[in-house]
């Protein structure tokens, strides 16, 4: 097979551009003078924001405002991000319906109007309580992440479902995703749940499969509007795994039960020794499913970005072809880990619900 | 002369650090093995090679995903 040179041309020059999106705003540190802070920019990439932000051109920073919605003790208010004018510290105040409002660290609180008993603010700062939050309904970075990966969800398998012709032949797009379906169905669904019962969670599993690993993907394209971090949010894979805890019990037979708490077949010292380890079980599944999807996406995040990082904490150019050259590889790794952990995450919701419905025979 | 400040706090975070070096040797060693009995079981059969080695991956996400407990745990010390 013959190179194409051209076309790996591009690749090359595609891949070592594409962490510019990260680069940019590094710079701008460095000329105001302050030490760069590895685990402060990491933390910013990793977290929520109330607003997309791009980048840093000549030292304002450049983002995308996103709605904040609140619900406070006098109903319902609601405002663009960008009344915050970028500020994180609480310094900048926002007035709506005689309340007024201040961000620091991403999170909304109420301002009070004197300041702190242990007096180290001055008095024209309005600053926070601790505890005085309204509740934070706001389209944050990740919120406007997922609405638009279920948009791509939806838009991507309603194509899907009609490209099928008469004699039952996809084409389009379906001819990439019906071999993905097939695989969820002929080796999560059916061996894991058996045949009798695997129509009923296909469409969960499926969901669930193309859910998690487009958020993955989409959090790996470091451009808008993709290059937020949903599935490395443990809010996010929480309710996933809640959801797969819920379709367990729900659908568990008195089988299961029965094994949990007074397991057949072992002496009744050993049934009373194993019940609470199973009720424990019962729990640690579901958060093992959690914490295992958090911590790769975030894990793998954190590492490619400490990778560039190098570059900077190094202070020299010459340290970027071995930074680049680890970081492309990590980003190929993380394209497989992606796809990998949704698989894992797939298979273990099939895996339990399948334990729970299952016939046993003693 | 502000009172609240003469508690002292450790600090966990270079023990964190050390704990996170310990899950990635755990993870080493668990992955070392599912890779040495995947290379014996391909190099005896060649013709499941496929099937080994897609087995292989995924055993590999699960001994993965417990070292990251681990490092999820030193994240959260301060």
């Amino acid at each position: 097979m013959q190179i194409n040179t051209f076309k790996t041309l591009l690749l090359s020059i595609f891949l070592s551009l594409s962490f510019i999106g990260n680069a940019t705003e590094i710079k701008e540190s460095e000329q105001s003078g302050e030490e760069f802070n590895v685990t402060d920019m990491i933390m910013h990439h990793v977290k929520d924001a109330h607003e997309f932000h791009i980048m840093d051109w000549k030292g304002h920073a450049i983002s995308i405002p996103l709605p904040i919605i609140l619900w406070t003790e006098k109903g319902l208010v609601t405002f663009m991000s960008s009344e915050f004018h970028h500020d994180d510290s609480g310094k900048v105040v926002v007035e709506r319906k005689g309340q007024k409002f201040v961000k620091i660290h991403e999170e909304i609180y109420y301002a009070s109007e004197a300041p702190h008993v242990s007096g180290t603010m001055s008095p024209e700062e309005p600053v926070h309580h601790e505890a005085d939050k309204p509740l934070d309904f706001s389209i944050t970075k990740l919120v406007f992440s997922m609405f638009l990966s279920m948009a791509l969800l939806i838009l991507i398998f309603g194509f899907s479902a009609r490209a099928y012709n008469k004699d039952g032949v996809p084409k389009g797009i379906a001819k990439f995703t019906e071999p993905l379906v097939v695989f969820i169905r002929d080796e999560v669904a059916i061996p894991n749940i058996g045949e009798k019962h695997y129509k009923r969670f296909l469409p969960f599993l499926l969901t669930v499969f193309f859910f998690i690993w487009l958020n993955n993907i989409m959090g790996l394209i470091p451009f808008f509007p993709f290059s937020a971090n949903l599935s490395g949010n443990i809010a996010f894979t929480g309710l996933l795994a809640l959801i797969t805890f819920i379709i367990t019990t729900l659908v568990a037979n008195k089988d299961y039960w029965k094994h949990i708490f007074w397991m057949p077949g072992v002496p009744v010292p050993m049934k009373i020794f194993l019940a609470p380890i199973e009720l424990m079980g019962i729990f640690i599944k579901p958060i093992s499913l959690m914490i295992r999807l958090f911590a790769n996406i975030t894990a793998g995040h954190i590492i490619a970005l400490s990778l560039i990082s190098l570059i900077f904490i190094a202070k020299s150019v010459w340290v970027s072809p071995g930074s680049i050259f680890f970081s492309v590889f990590i980003s190929i790794i993380e394209v497989l880990v992606v796809a990998i952990q949704a698989y894992i995450f797939t298979m273990l919701s099939a895996l339990y619900i399948g334990s729970a419905m299952e016939e046993h025979e003693h | 002369m502000s009172l609240a400040l003469l508690q002292e706090t450790v600090s966990y975070v270079p023990f964190a650090a050390i704990g996170a070096g310990l899950a990635a040797i755990g993870a080493g060693i668990g992955i070392g093995k599912i890779g040495g009995a995947a290379m014996e079981a391909m190099a005896r059969q060649p013709e499941m090679q496929g099937k080994l080695q897609s087995s292989a991956i995924v055993l590999l996400a699960f001994v993965e995903a417990v070292a990251l407990f681990a490092v999820v745990v030193s994240l959260i010390a301060k």
